[in-house]
C-alpha cells in the first residue's frame, strides 16, 4: 500500500528528495505564523490542554499551546504531565483529534415544514457555514484519518454536502511526531510518524524551532509572508533521524499486509469469545477512531406536529440498535459487534475503500475503559490460526 | 371545533415525585403540550381529575404494597399506551434496597405501630405486574426524553430513546473520559444514555442513575474497578444503588456478594 492509497492529493513526505525546499521556522516566530493565519481571516484550531486531555480549541496566542506538556498513554490509560522542556507539540494526541471538525457529532440535515394538516411538506437542507478554519498541529495519523473520511463522504457518487461544507477551505498545518506513546503504531500502518498525504504545511519540531515543508500554494503563500531561511542539510539529517528514532521506539504494530486474509479465515476464532467477555460495548473505540464514520439519522418532530428536524448523530457498530433492522438484530451479541468492528476496520475496509480503516493512532487502545488492545487481539489470532469456538 | 384531544394521565406509586416534576419543569413546552393533549389526570398539576380511559398514561414509582399491585392493574385496564417513567417505575428504585434486607425488622425499627403497616417484602418495577409499552429510564427522567416520547406518540410513531451507554454522550460533547484520564470509577460505560453525561462533564463519575444500558457488561467493568483498587464494598455500592434491582446489576451484585471473602 502506497501513500496514494489514502485518497486525495499525495504530497511527498518531509525529507523526500522531491519535496520543495524546507524552511526554518524559529520557535520565536510561531506567533508570526499564527498571526499570518489570523490576518488571513482563519479561525485557528490547535491542540490545547483542557479537561485533563488534549483537545483542538480556538487559538489566539501561541502561549495557549501546551508548551512542556507530555502525554503518557497505555491500554485504558491517559495521563498528562508538565515538564520543564520547551517543546510546543510534546503531547502526541488527545481523544478526539480533528474528526469532529469535519464530521460533526451532531449535524442537522433537513428542516421539514408541513404545508398544513393533511397537506404536503417542504424540506430544506441545512448546510453548515463554518468560519474559514486552519487546523494547526495535525498528526500524521489524523491526516490519514481525514483522507479516509474524505474518501467516504466526498468521493462516492453522492458527496455529502454537510461534510463538504466543513471540509472546504480547511487549511492543514501538520506537525510530525518525534515522540511516540506506548499505544502508537502508525509506523506499521504507513501513516507516520512523519506526516504524509495532503497538508498545506508540515512542521517538524526540533530543539529550538521547526523545519517547515509546504504542500500546497496556500501553504507556500503562508510561509512566504514570514520570509524564512532555508533549512540546511544538517537540519534535514536531524529530522530524518528524529522520525526514524520515533518509528523505532514504537512498541506496537499490526501485520498490515497479512491482516485481511488472517481475519477472514478466523471469523469463528475463540478469541472473539474472550474479548466479548471484556468488551463493554460502550462505543468509546469507535468514537475516538479517526476513520469511524457510522451515524444515525433521526427525525425530531416538533410538539405541534407542524415541523421536524432531521438530525445525524455519531453512531457506533457497538450500539445494539446499529444492527436492528425491521425488528430483528443481526448482531445480537457483543461478540459479533467486536468482530464486525475489527474485521471491518482491518480487512473488509480494504475491499470497500482501498485502504485499511486503521491509521495506527492507538486511540482505541488508550480510550477503551478496560484497555482492550486490537494489536493484542490480532496477535492472539495470528498465534493460533484456524482455532474455532 | 376539531376532534377531541388525546387524554394524558400521570400516576404515582412509591416515588419522590421528581419525575412528574420533570414534566411540570418543561415550562416553555407546557402550554404547547396542553394545546395537544388534555391533562385528564395529573394530581401534581391540578386537583381536577377525570376518569379513564386514557390515551397515554405515564406511571412514576414502584410497587411496594398490595394496594399498589391492585391499583396498577386497574390503571392498565384504562390505559391505551402505558409508559413507565424513572428508576422507581422501571427498576424498583432506591427503595428496592429492601429486597435484599429484612423488611420485618426494618418495620419494627422505624414505626411505633408496625402492625398498622401493610407492605410487600419487595419494591419492584411496574413491568413485573402489568404490560408496559415503553420505559423512560433515569433518576429523574430527562424532560427532553419525556417530550421526545410524547411528541412521537402524538404523531402515531413509536418512541425512539437511546439504549446505548453514557460514553457516547461524553464523546459527542467532548468530555474527557474520567475513567481513562483520572482513574475515577465511572459507571458511564454500562449506564444508559439520556442525561447528556452531566456528571462526567463536572469531573465526577457517573453513578448509574439512568440504569443499565442495553447489553451492558457490568461484570467486566467491575473487574476493572477492582483490579484498579476499588474495594468489593465500594463496587457493590455502585451496583446496589438507584437501579440496583435491575437484573443486569442485581445478578452481578448477588454473585459478588456470594464470592466475597
Amino acid at each position: 500500500m502506497s501513500d496514494a492509497s489514502w485518497g486525495g492529493v499525495t504530497q511527498p513526505s518531509p525529507g523526500h528528495p522531491e519535496a520543495p525546499p524546507a524552511q526554518w521556522l524559529p520557535r520565536a516566530q510561531l506567533q508570526g505564523l499564527l498571526d499570518a493565519l489570523l490576518t488571513r481571516g482563519y479561525r485557528v484550531l490547535a491542540p490545547v490542554v483542557r479537561d485533563a486531555a488534549l483537545h483542538f480549541d480556538e487559538l489566539k496566542s501561541v502561549a495557549e499551546l501546551p508548551v512542556g506538556w507530555r502525554d503518557e498513554q497505555g491500554p485504558g490509560r491517559y495521563r498528562l504531565a508538565h515538564t520543564d522542556a520547551s517543546h510546543v507539540f510534546g503531547v502526541v494526541h488527545g481523544p478526539g483529534g480533528i474528526k469532529r471538525h469535519v464530521f460533526a457529532p451532531r449535524e442537522p440535515l433537513l428542516q421539514i415544514e408541513m404545508d398544513g394538516p393533511g397537506q404536503g411538506f417542504r424540506a430544506q437542507a441545512v448546510i453548515p457555514a463554518p468560519p474559514r478554519t486552519a487546523l494547526l498541529g495535525v498528526r500524521g495519523c489524523d491526516l490519514a484519518g481525514l483522507a479516509m473520511q474524505d474518501r467516504i463522504f466526498l468521493h462516492d457518487r453522492f458527496p455529502d454536502p454537510h461534510y463538504a461544507a466543513r471540509r472546504a477551505g480547511l487549511l492543514l498545518i501538520a506537525v510530525g511526531c518525534t515522540r511516540a506513546v506506548a499505544t502508537c503504531f502508525c509506523a506499521s500502518m504507513g501513516t507516520g510518524p512523519a506526516p504524509s498525504g495532503h497538508y498545506d504545511v508540515a512542521l517538524t519540531e526540533v530543539e529550538d524551532g521547526f523545519i517547515a515543508h509546504t504542500g500546497s500554494d496556500a501553504g507556500r503563500d503562508l510561509l512566504a509572508a514570514l520570509a524564512l531561511a532555508r533549512a540546511g542539510a544538517a537540519m534535514l539529517g536531524r529530522e530524518r533521524e528524529a522520525y526514524a528514532s520515533c518509528a523505532g521506539s514504537m512498541q506496537r504494530s499490526l501485520p498490515r499486509e497479512a491482516l485481511r486474509d488472517l481475519l477472514y479465515e478466523n471469523l469463528s476464532h475463540p478469541r472473539f469469545d474472550a474479548v466479548a467477555a471484556r468488551c463493554l460495548s460502550c462505543a468509546n473505540c469507535t468514537m475516538v477512531c479517526p476513520t469511524c464514520f457510522c451515524h444515525d439519522v433521526r427525525d425530531e418532530p416538533s410538539l405541534d406536529g407542524a415541523s421536524s428536524l432531521r438530525v445525524r448523530d455519531w453512531d457506533s457498530c457497538f450500539n445494539p440498535e446499529h444492527a436492528q433492522v425491521h425488528g430483528l438484530n443481526f448482531r445480537p451479541h457483543v461478540r459479533e459487534r467486536y468482530r464486525q468492528w475489527l474485521v471491518h476496520k482491518l480487512a473488509s475496509w480494504v475491499d470497500q475503500f482501498g485502504a485499511s480503516g486503521c491509521v495506527g493512532c492507538g486511540r482505541c487502545i488508550s480510550w477503551c475503559p478496560v484497555g482492550i488492545d486490537l494489536t493484542e487481539e490480532v496477535a492472539a489470532i495470528a498465534a493460533a490460526p484456524g482455532a474455532r469456538s | 371545533m376539531t376532534a377531541q384531544k388525546p387524554k394524558l394521565a400521570v400516576f404515582k406509586f412509591a416515588s419522590c415525585d421528581g419525575c412528574q416534576l420533570q414534566l411540570l419543569n418543561l415550562e416553555d413546552e407546557l402550554l404547547p403540550l396542553a394545546e395537544r393533549v388534555e391533562f385528564a389526570y395529573f394530581l401534581e398539576a391540578s386537583s381536577r381529575a377525570s376518569d379513564g380511559p386514557w390515551d397515554v398514561v405515564l406511571v412514576e414509582g414502584s410497587v411496594t404494597t398490595p394496594h399498589d399491585a391492585e391499583r396498577i392493574r386497574k390503571i392498565r385496564e384504562q390505559a391505551k399506551f402505558l409508559v413507565t417513567i424513572g428508576a422507581c417505575a422501571t427498576s424498583g428504585g432506591i427503595q428496592a434496597l429492601r429486597n435484599v434486607a429484612d423488611v420485618e425488622s426494618w418495620k419494627q425499627q422505624v414505626y411505633p405501630h408496625p402492625e398498622w403497616i401493610e407492605t410487600l417484602a419487595t419494591s419492584t418495577p411496574i413491568a413485573e405486574y402489568v404490560h408496559v409499552d415503553a420505559e423512560i429510564q433515569g433518576c429523574p427522567v430527562a424532560g427532553e426524553q419525556l417530550l421526545r416520547v410524547l411528541s412521537r406518540l402524538l404523531l402515531g410513531a413509536t418512541p425512539d430513546l437511546p439504549v446505548a451507554s453514557v460514553c457516547a454522550e461524553c464523546k459527542r460533547r467532548e468530555t474527557t473520559c474520567v475513567l481513562v484520564a483520572r482513574a475515577i470509577p465511572c459507571m458511564g460505560p454500562v449506564t444508559r444514555a439520556g442525561c447528556g453525561a452531566i456528571c462526567p462533564a463536572l469531573g465526577r463519575d457517573c453513578y448509574g442513575c439512568f440504569g443499565p444500558a442495553a447489553d451492558a457488561n457490568p461484570a467486566s467493568l467491575v473487574r476493572h474497578f477492582e483490579a484498579s483498587g476499588l474495594s468489593r464494598t465500594d463496587a457493590l455500592r455502585r451496583l446496589r444503588h438507584i437501579n440496583g434491582w435491575r437484573r443486569e446489576f442485581r445478578t452481578l451484585a448477588d454473585a459478588l456478594e456470594t464470592s466475597r471473602d
